[in-house]
């Protein structure tokens, strides 16, 4: 097939799942079917969405005992009627399937109207189609290991700067589609700022930047960026999410846990820029490697950040059976992009997962010497198997960890106790129903798990994900790095790149990045190569044309502008307005949080039922920092769509709400912010002029426009105004936050530029990468 | 239109700056300029809120569900057993407890001594439903509620039994009812949100409360119950900072408006538009959320419905007077949380007060909406999360007594939306142990709330990972017998 052809079915599928989601199909705009029908792009995803629930590879679920999703199947006689076939290869009049799906009989129409499924004209078309043209089975497409892929032609030759844009360009001109052009440099810099360090550039990185003219000012930008100690901290951001990493057991009492020094870990990892191979090894293996690596063994961690239950009367085994799961299902999705947890409770209904392989994999994570009920309340933050991070470490080969008491400080990490209990399939999931007895393994059709060549714990199972003939852990990591930087993945359902998974939008670039991480497993070096490349580069102008054809801007002729996540716009407000504080590391902080919210909530057990608010320095720490208990997470993380963390989460939806709105508007945070920019702006010797552009260029990284200066300065003028007229106000407002106020200042003047600083911190691009 | 408008508006706003002129539209001609409904969604999400989606007439268009958090007793409130007073201090014969699982609190007793309720029942009204004296109040409603004896779940511990009524699911993070129905149905009133929770906390034992229960779970944040405190910020975040009135507030957004205008004359970008539309809603929720969570303004006699303890924020009497308020200003699903009924040990002592609390206010609430002509299209559900044991939960005193959690069956009672007033529905056996009529699962209850609000809870879908969910996951059914 043509790559202008696979450009438009995906396009096409795209549209398709966003409308089917809502059982609205729109049939307009699809036009003629393509002249050759493919299984993977055309055919799989009807099959799969519409029919594998009854006749998928869940073989307790099987009706009539026909499966579709296999040749075989497909192609076998009926087992009740011996002479009719539900496929016959070129032939639909013949084949049951067809007959079945437009049957005019009501009876007999699949999918039955019990299932509320239904196929469109158009659905039904294409499988005719292709069953006429030999109803070919192919594999799926995220199970068939990554091609090499030559750099495509294009005709717009200048415009490449590095391989992604080959790859990208040759789908946009399929389309009719050109590319922006190059994102002013005010622009572009803002944006990559927040992408590698989450923070908006200094007004002296502003101005070096803009006064290099040179070929390489960009890329040099690039590399000072990849290199800054903040860098660790954005990118981990998303790693917490997966990793579901919290500050508080989670369940009703939910008490306090210590798997900081986890997350100062994964920091630092990034930060060192340990491969992927390493980074991953270590977090699944790292107490199994050959030698004692105190590093690796607290890299483990990510194992145990799973919810645990402190509810007095649970049952014991009912708990320690859900933590298995959760670390069965966090794998499966981490690092393999499947909903595994499909398949505990019967068959995958739609990918080739059995229950059985379910329960093989959940036996890598069955040997822990664990507990269901955290022993007792807040005794220890850290139930066994746990670390104790000693001042030797500390000095030593854990001298990231940014501890700061003489505490004890202990950490839960993985061990295995070999022998221990074995693992057995679960009937319905069910804790004690204990069936047929498992070994480790992974499901086949992603890759055999080969027991000659991988040891049956959780070190081989690091080593089978790393094979080099593996077709999911590269492409699902290349994913989500893409998908943090853009907006949204490749494969836009980072979580499932299964049967009912969205296609690749650009399967060729997918495979060519997921093979040429590979070979080095370079987290910077692929970052870089993503944000120097002339697609990450371009504006975010949205022309009508291109609103048009394509809505979603899945064929990356523009840049996706989108809203800064959670965390970013704490920090975004706190660097520009001076507050920041930039130690990396160290135990969560509780900045300021509306009163009450932990004791209305509380079980009145453990050390969380109060939120007792930090003060000083800890005021102004980064949001990766902030405090996450998880039964009542921080609110205003929330709600900006940060991850509860109750479970692994591998995409954050961006939404946009009116509470958000009342947020920027009233959080304390971001007054305090505009208070204290506002009082060093103030007693600066400037003009009014300047002191507004200066907060301008701080927070917006850029000059303002005429209409904006003018905007703004109107504003100031009438603020000064009514500000004097009521100084009760003006002193009121600037009363807001900790920080210690500047008592000279003229407060008329303080809080009028203070509500000046206030509008924009509210400027939707303020809060936007543009 | 929505767009032509705004385009116009921003044009109107940019000469007016161009030209110096007076800045601002006011909110009463902004509120015109803006399209209603700002709960519904953004408009570069392709997952959107369906006003009208709906599968069949709705007998319903709003909820308030009255959770007792902890699990009440069904033993003293609605469910009569005068055996377990013949057999008071005898074990739990082995063959009505048939292999039930017990929690860790009672897994170690070797004896499981029935215990018969202090609290001494009566049949009331023209159904003659029982209710025990602890409830008088709402044992002068009966005729207007169905009572549940049948309830009965799949967990038997707090957090899993409260998630999986409210979610479907014992674990991990789906949608709340009220997610769905926010998702499904939309909100009838453009100024607030489509779902809020109100939290209480009574003497009892009490077992906390998660975010998690009024969670959105895949479904867009737009759809997350919105917690509304007794603090002076009703809504977090709600009331405009210290120094800053409505009309300085009012001016800065026409400000920031317009340099929002800017940038859409720069980028095209629908976000934009979005973004605007929320801060003109937020500040519309500024003006109306304070007013409908004044109840100053409520009469005398509608205090005294209530107690007066409604006027004392925070209380269970006074969520439930809010609840009202909230309900008839169109919001679809308002969720109450009561904290302190898991009463293990001291029963006797803390009961009492417990019902005392929920009592009068939850009467309240179902006579005030009926006078008000509301109770028809609202649906009031009122119930913990499972039963408890029949046998003693410790040692057996003379004065006291406890009872640990039992899955197997619990009572709820039921009022208005289409519901049948006046009839019990579904029979334990004489121990109170085990259903014996019309058992009534989780999902089945969930099947029927999603039925009386006009949603087939087998088409009310989202797929998320390649998977529909469904609240009732792949189970429940309708329990018809209930419905008027």
């Amino acid at each position: 097939m043509s790559r202008q052809l696979l450009a438009l079915c995906t396009l096409v599928s795209g549209l398709y799942f966003t409308s089917c989601d809502q059982g609205f199909t729109s049939e307009a705009g699809l036009g003629e079917l393509p002249e050759v029908l493919d299984y993977n792009i055309h055919v799989r995803p009807i099959l799969s969405d519409k029919c594998f629930v009854c006749h998928g590879p869940d073989a307790n679920k099987r009706e009539s005992g026909l499966r579709l999703d296999t040749k075989e199947g497909a192609y076998a006689a009926l087992k009740d009627q011996p002479n009719v076939h539900a496929i016959v290869p070129g032939d639909p009049a013949s084949s049951a399937v067809y007959q079945r799906i437009t049957a005019e009989d009501a009876t007999m129409l699949m999918p039955p109207a019990a299932s509320n499924l239904k196929l469109t004209e158009r659905e039904i078309q294409i499988i005719e189609k292709w069953i006429a043209q030999g109803a070919e089975y192919k594999k799926h497409w995220a199970f068939v290991p990554p091609k090499p892929q030559p750099l495509p032609e294009v005709k717009q030759e200048s415009w490449p700067v590095n391989a992604i844009d080959f790859f990208v360009l040759k789908q946009m001109e399929s389309m009719g589609l050109e590319p922006n052009e190059q994102a002013d440099k005010a622009r572009l810099l803002r944006r990559v700022a927040f992408d590698l360090t989450g923070l908006p550039p200094s007004l002296e990185l502003q101005e070096r930047f803009m006064s290099d003219d040179s070929d390489e000012a960009y890329a040099k930008v690039v590399d000072e960026l990849l290199t800054s100690k903040h860098y660790g901290e954005k990118i981990a951001i998303h790693w917490l999410d997966v990793a579901r990493y919290a500050d508080s057991h989670g369940y009703q009492d939910d008490g306090l846990r210590t798997m900081w020094p986890w997350r100062d870990w994964v920091i630092h990892a990034f930060n060192e820029n340990y491969p992927y191979d390493q980074f991953l090894t270590w977090q699944l293996a790292g107490d199994l490697l050959p030698e004692h690596n105190v590093e690796a063994i607290l890299a483990t961690g990510f194992n145990r950040n799973h919810k645990i239950t402190q509810e007095g009367g649970v049952i014991d085994e009912e708990y320690r059976i859900e933590y298995v799961t959760d670390r069965t299902n966090t794998f499966g999705k981490a690092f393999l992009g499947l909903t595994f947890e499909c398949a505990k409770c019967h068959d995958h209904k739609y990918d080739p997962i059995s229950q059985k392989d379910y329960f093989s994999t959940f036996a890598f994570f069955d040997k822990v010497p664990e507990k269901g009920i955290f022993g007792t309340f807040d005794a220890s933050f850290a139930d066994p198997p746990n670390m104790r991070i000693t001042d030797e470490y500390l000095e030593d080969v854990l001298s990231f960890i940014n501890k700061k008491d003489d505490d004890r400080l202990d950490v839960m990490v993985m061990k295995d106790s070999v022998g221990l209990r074995t693992t057995h399939v679960l009937t319905r999931g069910n804790y004690d129903a204990k069936a047929e007895v498992v070994y480790e393994s992974m499901p086949k059709a992603v890759m055999p798990f080969d027991t000659t060549r991988f040891a049956q714990n959780r070190k081989g199972l690091a080593e089978w994900l790393l094979s080099t003939e593996h077709p999911l852990t590269s492409r699902v990591f290349v994913n989500r790095i893409w998908q943090e930087i853009f907006g949204i993945g490749i494969v836009k359902t980072a979580g499932d790149f299964g049967m009912q998974g969205d296609l690749p939008t650009h399967p060729e670039l997918l495979d060519w990045l997921a093979l040429d991480f590979q070979k080095d497993w370079d987290i910077k070096r692929l970052v870089k190569q993503i944000v120097t490349s002339a697609t990450y580069r371009q504006s975010g102008e949205v022309t009508e044309k291109k609103l048009r054809l394509d809505p979603e801007n899945t064929y990356l002729a523009r840049y996706s502008r989108s809203r800064l996540p959670a965390e970013l716009i704490r920090d975004m407000v706190l660097a520009s307005s001076g507050l920041l504080n930039s130690e990396v590391g160290g135990p969560s902080v509780k900045p300021y949080q509306p009163d009450g919210l932990w004791s209305a909530a509380t079980s009145g057990r453990g050390m969380l039922q109060e939120y007792i608010q930090d003060h000083g320095e800890d005021l102004y720490r980064r949001g990766i920092y902030t405090f996450i208990k998880r039964t009542v997470p921080p609110p205003v993380m929330l709600t900006f769509d940060a991850s509860s963390r109750d479970q692994c989460e591998v995409r954050r939806l961006t939404t946009s709400t009116p509470l958000q709105a009342l947020v920027i508007l009233n959080d304390p945070t971001i007054l305090e912010g505009a208070r204290v920019l506002a009082e060093r702006l103030v007693s600066t010797e400037t003009d009014d002029e300047e002191k507004v552009v200066t907060a301008f260029r701080r927070i917006v990284c850029r000059y303002p426009k005429n209409e904006e200066h003018a905007i703004l300065m109107g504003y100031l003028k009438d603020l000064q105004l009514h500000f004097h007229e009521n100084q009760e106000e003006a002193k009121a407002f600037i009363s807001v936050g900790e920080y210690p106020k500047s008592k000279e200042l003229n407060a008329t003047a303080v809080a009028a530029l203070m509500q000046v600083i206030h509008t924009i911190y509210n400027m939707e691009e303020t809060i936007t990468k543009s | 239109m929505d767009k032509e408008f705004l385009e116009n508006r921003f044009n109107i706003n940019r000469r007016h700056f161009l030209g110096k002129a007076a800045l601002g539209l006011g909110s009463a001609a902004l509120g015109s300029l803006l399209v209603p409904d700002m709960f519904s969604g953004t408009s570069s999400q392709a997952e959107k809120l369906q006003a009208g989606i709906r599968h069949f007439a709705p007998k319903a268009k709003r909820i308030i569900m009255l959770v007792q958090n902890g699990a009440p007793s069904q033993l003293e409130s609605f469910d009569y057993k005068p055996l377990l007073h013949k057999m008071h201090g005898q074990d739990l014969p082995e063959s009505v407890r048939d292999g039930q699982r017990l929690t860790g609190m009672t897994s170690g007793q070797s004896k499981f001594p029935l215990v018969g309720s202090k609290f001494a029942f009566r049949q009331y009204g023209q159904s003659g439903t029982w209710v025990s004296e602890l409830f008088p109040n709402i044992a002068k409603i009966t005729d207007d509620i169905c009572v549940i004896k049948s309830m009965h779940t799949e967990a038997i511990n707090h957090d899993p039994a409260l998630t999986f009524i409210q979610t479907g699911a014992q674990q991990g993070n789906r949608p709340s009812m009220g997610a769905w129905m926010s998702y499904g149905l939309g909100s009838e009133n453009q100024n607030l949100p489509a779902f809020c929770v109100l939290l209480s906390r009574g003497k009892g034992n009490g077992q906390g409360v998660y975010s998690k229960l009024w969670s959105n779970g895949f479904l867009e944040s737009i759809h997350q119950g919105v917690q509304f405190s007794a603090s002076e910020d009703p809504i977090l975040y709600l009331n405009n900072p210290d120094g800053i009135d409505m009309k300085n507030r009012r001016k800065m957004l026409d400000h920031l408006e317009a340099l929002n205008a800017q940038g859409y004359e720069e980028f095209g970008d629908p976000e934009i538009h979005a973004k605007i539309k929320q801060y003109e809603m937020a500040y519309r929720m500024q003006t109306a959320v304070p007013e409908v969570t004044d109840l100053s303004k409520e009469p005398d006699h509608i205090i005294k419905m209530y107690g007066a303890d409604c006027l004392t924020p925070g209380t269970y009497a006074s969520n439930c007077l809010l609840a009202r308020k909230l309900s008839e200003s169109g919001v679809r699903f308002v969720q109450l949380y009561h904290q302190g009924w898991d009463q293990h040990n001291n029963l006797v002592g803390e009961m009492p007060q417990q019902a005392k609390d929920v009592d009068r206010a939850s009467a309240a609430l179902v006579q005030d909406l009926k006078q008000r002509g509301l109770l028809d299209e609202t649906l009031i559900i009122w119930g913990g999360e499972f039963g408890r044991t029949n046998y003693c939960q410790g040692k057996l005193t003379d004065g006291n007594y406890g009872r640990d959690h039992h899955p197997r069956c619990y009572s709820i009672w039921m009022a208005g939306g289409g519901v049948k007033g006046g009839i019990t529905h579904g029979e334990t056996d004489e121990f109170g142990y085990n259903i014996v009529k019309d058992p009534v699962h989780v999902h089945d209850l969930q099947a029927t709330i999603l039925h009386l609000m006009g949603l087939d809870h087998e088409k009310l879908t989202y797929k998320y990972l390649g998977r529909r969910f469904r609240l009732t996951d792949v189970h429940g059914h309708v329990v018809n017998d209930i419905i008027a």
